[in-house]
């Protein structure tokens, strides 16, 4: 049983669906629902064989033997690359977080898909195949390699079977995210070479990169280069430009999986290579960081009520509530973490929740225009519900998971700097306005009885239960979420004990 | 010359004795058939030749040509480039020249050229290498006889292309004047005695670099590439912008390193400048393009920047090992990838009329009507883009490690914002093939026999593996520099 065992299930499951097209146009869904399904119980099993107590030790940063699951192959020895994959509470959470949510992409695409719905469960598969990679490398290079390979994928989703205006979309998105790749690869060179220099062999293993600490301007500027990768795909405030139009073309399953888990990956490598790799520099850099978290809470909120298309107020809410991720984390404290890590399951969820109504909208009334919409609720009245719950969800009512996150972000957040929290607060009164809004433009308001629309039907209510669950069970009882990735943050905390450094105590 | 002298050089001697062969078999009986059988054994044979060869090496044969791993390796690989331009150009030539065999022979003459230069360690060879190439290559130019687009492109190349050779050798008569020596070690030796500053040497140098630029394509030499690439037919484009570049970036790099031009510090920054403005210009021009082949064009031009890093870097001995081995595997990553994207156009415009299909909206829906050949170009744009699992990723990859470990931030930059810029374009062409088949109208049709689809399996194949399993050429590559 092995890592790449569950990404090789994922790649080939891709392949088979492809290729059932040929059979049948419906097999693909199947094909794909099974492998995602198969691919969630192979990793229980893995899981289930570990010791009960290894969830609770604190891992090793600088060694990946402690780590709940670590392999390592060379693959391309010249270069000291190797083919190491590791899995610690973290990884295991999102990478569990991303299977999941796969289900829901299909679940969300169900009938949407006529053109080669083959190709596109295969894509989605590689997608999820990609995001697993990304969380479970633990090689720099491998990383990399994840990071570029698993927006090919997404590429194609948003191209091939996008909305009205996806080529400008599919286009941007990926032009966005390779050249922060770019950057990113150049700081990876970069301390590789450094490592070289020190060792006098090249490594790109995470665990031996960790002890290097390049300080000084040389570490600064690669630390921004990770950070300008990183926050380019959170995405943070002011390289938040391509998400909503990414979002609003893609089909529903592929805003599904953009933005329950693509975004997450941006928080992911902050929390572990950003910050830990760089500690000093990071740092230095939190106030700045931390402002543009800040001020990316405030101006999403604000543009999101600015929307009358459905998609692009929930993409800009997610900038919104990305900046949360990007306040706890550069925030550097136990609490704050927590609630970070929190955001990322817990956002994941809803806002998965809220494309894949968006997108049965459009698919009943073909528009995405909240304006032609208005009083839904007497039509669908099960969809109104579903909105409803995920809609107050998403601004923080307390009892469900995102409350609990953004709750610890601004506890931690306090410690380090109250006017950020003042501000960032703000951020949970304009979810209010802008998310009963936009409940108020759609579901509620005058109904029109001459409309002809389906309600949810079985399938359907199932994924929107599964994520109503998943929600009350972050909100209510978080603790199994916290204690799996406690451990992790404890490990990456004892590489740098100083908080963020503000300049005087003007902050 | 004893045998063992003859074996080393049996790349080079298959090559011309097929060439003959071939000029019998057409003075005989036309037959395009058996024409480009034979062309593709000719190739086989000289790539399989190499192997003979290769258990002589390092030789010196005569003082032109030394026979070494590295000539080797690139004698095979301009075989087997020579090999995927025949098949490509078997239904390509039969629809648009009147009398198509002779074509083949050029072809075999023109390798022929490129592996001279792969062998050369002295200016004669050299001159003789790249002429050989050249001339065959203006013929190979004009060879479709149906349409003016060609013959404007051959007569520009010919004009252009023998200016700077002309250019280039003036520039070796100086060097000779003022040394006395033509081959590269000797020359390296009197080079260290004179003064640096010598006049008649700073001409020579500038004459040099501007006949190899405008050969290489590099900005500010690069004017020709997009008019020449756009006239020619697309096989010979391909085999034009691989083997043709790779022969002589081959050939200047072994001049450096033999001659140790690096010591020139005015040199290296030259050398330096011209591949960040390569990079620069060719990405920002090729941002414009509909014409498929102008875009790979200019495209070419950038890639030319991405190389000529490399001999920068190499001016710190310190470096010189891995800037060498990155440039050696940049070029067969480049040849590879190169070839593929022409060889699709080639394969788009084989049923002919005078115009070939390279627009841009040609190419749209492909990826639902022809699968394999969309995957082709897939392969191939995302290799050039330097897009993870590809060869092309591994070449950017070396360089980006070469130019690190000199820490040249100013030509990383460059490289970055190439490579930015890049990726824009060759995802336009994506784009483009994916589009729905309602959006477009008829695709023109290509060939599709057994032959096309193992080159094209073949192709795919071998970009895909430089990209995931590279270590063994790697391994490879580090044991023969």
């Amino acid at each position: 049983m092995s890592l790449s065992t569950l990404l090789l299930i994922l790649l080939a499951g891709g392949l088979v669906a492809w290729f059932s097209e040929r059979i049948n146009k419906d097999l693909p869904r199947w094909v794909s629902l099974a492998t995602i399904v198969l691919a969630l119980l192979y990793l229980l099993a893995m899981v289930n064989g570990l010791e009960v107590g290894s969830f609770s030790v604190v891992p090793d940063p600088t060694s990946g033997d402690s780590w709940l699951i670590h392999s390592r192959q060379e693959w391309i020895p010249r270069f000291g690359i190797s083919f190491e994959l590791a899995m610690d509470g973290l990884s295991l959470l999102l990478v569990v977080l991303t299977l999941l949510l796969g289900v829901i992409a299909v679940a969300a695409s169900w009938v949407e898909i006529d053109f080669k719905p083959g190709l596109f469960q295969a894509n989605i598969l590689w997608t999820l195949a990609g995001v697993s990679g990304v969380f479970l490398a633990m090689d720099l290079f491998l990383f990399f390699l994840f990071w570029e390979v698993m927006l090919i994928p997404m590429y194609l989703l948003i191209a091939i079977w996008g909305h009205e205006n996806k080529a400008y979309a599919a286009m941007k998105f990926f032009i966005f995210t390779q050249v922060s790749g770019l950057l990113m690869l150049l700081s990876i060179m970069l301390l590789a070479w450094k490592g070289h220099e020190v060792t006098g062999s090249y490594s790109f293993s995470y665990f031996d990169l960790l002890g290097l600490q390049v300080e000084g301007r040389l570490g600064y500027a690669m630390m921004l280069g990770f950070f300008v990768a990183f926050t380019v795909k959170l995405p943070a405030f002011p390289f938040h430009t391509w998400l909503p139009d990414a979002h609003t073309q893609a089909p529903t399953a592929g805003s599904v999986l953009l933005a329950g888990i693509l975004l997450k990956t941006g928080a992911y490598g902050l929390l572990r290579f950003a910050i830990p790799l760089f500690p000093e520099a990071s740092m230095s850099f939190a106030p700045v960081a931390m402002g543009l978290g800040a001020a990316g809470v405030i101006y999403g909120a604000i543009l999101a009520f600015a929307q009358t298309d459905f998609k692009r107020l929930v993409a800009y809410s997610s900038v919104s509530h990305m900046g949360f991720v990007l306040l706890g984390l550069y925030a550097w404290n136990s609490l704050a973490l927590q609630g970070a890590v929190m955001q990322m399951v817990a956002h994941g969820v809803s806002t998965a929740a809220l494309f894949m109504l968006a997108g049965a909208l459009q698919h009943r009334l073909h528009t995405r225009n909240m304006e032609a919409m208005g009083g839904l609720w007497h039509n669908m009245p099960r969809m109104g519900a579903c909105a409803m719950f995920f809609a107050i969800a998403s601004l923080g009512l307390p009892g469900l998971g995102n409350f609990v996150a953004e709750f610890l972000i601004l506890l931690g957040l306090f410690k380090v700097s109250p006017w950020m929290t003042a501000i960032a607060a703000l951020g949970l009164i304009t979810a209010a306005i802008y998310s009963l809004w936009m409940m108020q433009l759609t579901f509620q308001g005058k109904p029109d009885d001459s409309r002809d629309l389906k309600d949810f039907g079985l399938r359907e209510m199932t994924a929107m239960a599964g994520m109503v669950i998943a929600l009350i069970w972050l909100g209510l009882y978080p603790q199994p979420v916290l204690e799996l990735a406690q451990p992790v943050l404890d490990s990456l905390q004892n590489l740098l004990d100083t908080g963020p450094k503000f300049a005087g105590a003007a902050l | 010359m004893t045998v063992n002298d003859f074996q080393a050089l049996l790349p080079l001697l298959v090559l011309a004795i097929g060439s003959t062969v071939l000029m019998l078999q057409i003075a005989f009986w036309r037959n395009i058939k058996l024409t480009s059988a034979l062309t593709v054994l000719t190739f086989v044979a000289a790539a399989l030749s190499c192997l003979p060869a290769a258990e002589l090496t390092p030789r010196a044969v005569t003082p032109l040509l030394q026979a070494d791993q590295l000539a080797l390796l690139f004698s095979a690989l301009f075989c087997v480039a020579g090999l995927v331009t025949t098949v490509l150009s078997v239904d390509y030539m039969a629809q648009r020249g009147d009398e198509p065999e002779e074509y083949f022979l050029l072809l075999v003459l023109s390798t022929l050229g490129a592996c001279v230069l792969a062998y050369s360690v002295h200016l004669v060879s050299l001159l003789l290498g790249v002429e050989l190439l050249s001339v065959a290559l203006y013929a190979l130019i004009a060879y479709p006889d149906k349409s003016v687009l060609p013959l404007e492109a051959a007569i520009k190349y010919l004009v252009l292309s023998g200016a700077a050779s002309a250019t280039m050798l003036f520039g070796f008569a100086l060097l000779y004047a003022v040394t006395g020596a033509l081959a590269f070690t000797e020359l390296g030796q009197a080079l260290a005695r004179e003064q640096a500053n010598n006049t008649i040497l700073l001409v020579a140098a500038t004459l040099i670099i501007a006949g190899l630029g405008f050969k290489l394509s590099l900005v500010p030499f690069h004017m020709w590439t997009p008019d020449v690439y756009e006239g020619a037919p697309s096989p010979v484009t391909g085999f034009l912008a691989s083997v043709s570049k790779a022969a002589i970036f081959l050939a200047l790099m072994r001049w450096f390193l033999e001659s140790n031009l690096f010591q020139y510090d005015i040199l290296v920054d030259v050398i330096g400048l011209l591949a960040i403005f390569s990079m620069l210009v060719g990405n920002l021009l090729a941002l414009q393009q509909e014409n498929v082949k102008r875009m790979l064009a200019y495209s070419s031009i950038a890639h030319m920047g991405y190389l000529l890093i490399v001999l920068a870097v190499a001016g710190n001995p310190e470096n010189r090992p891995l800037a060498i081995e990155a440039a050696v595997y940049y070029l067969i990553a480049y040849t590879a990838t190169t070839l593929a994207a022409f060889g699709l156009l080639a394969l788009l415009s084989s049923n002919g009329n005078d115009r070939e299909n390279v627009q841009l909206h040609d190419l749209s829906g492909l990826f639902w009507q022809r699968p394999l050949l969309a995957c082709l170009m897939l392969v191939a744009l995302l290799s050039l883009a330097g897009i993870p699992l590809t060869a092309g990723f591994i070449g950017k990859f070396y360089i980006f490690s070469a130019a690190v470990s000199g820490y040249h931030w100013l030509m990383l930059g460059a490289l970055v914002i190439g490579s930015a810029i890049g990726i824009y374009y060759y995802l336009r062409v994506i784009f483009f093939m994916t589009r729905r088949p309602e959006e477009h109208h008829s695709l023109p049709t290509a060939p599709d026999g057994w032959q096309i689809r193992t080159l094209s399996c073949a192709l795919i194949a071998s970009i895909l593996l430089l990209g995931t399993v590279p270590q063994p050429l790697m391994a490879y590559l580090r044991s023969i520099l």
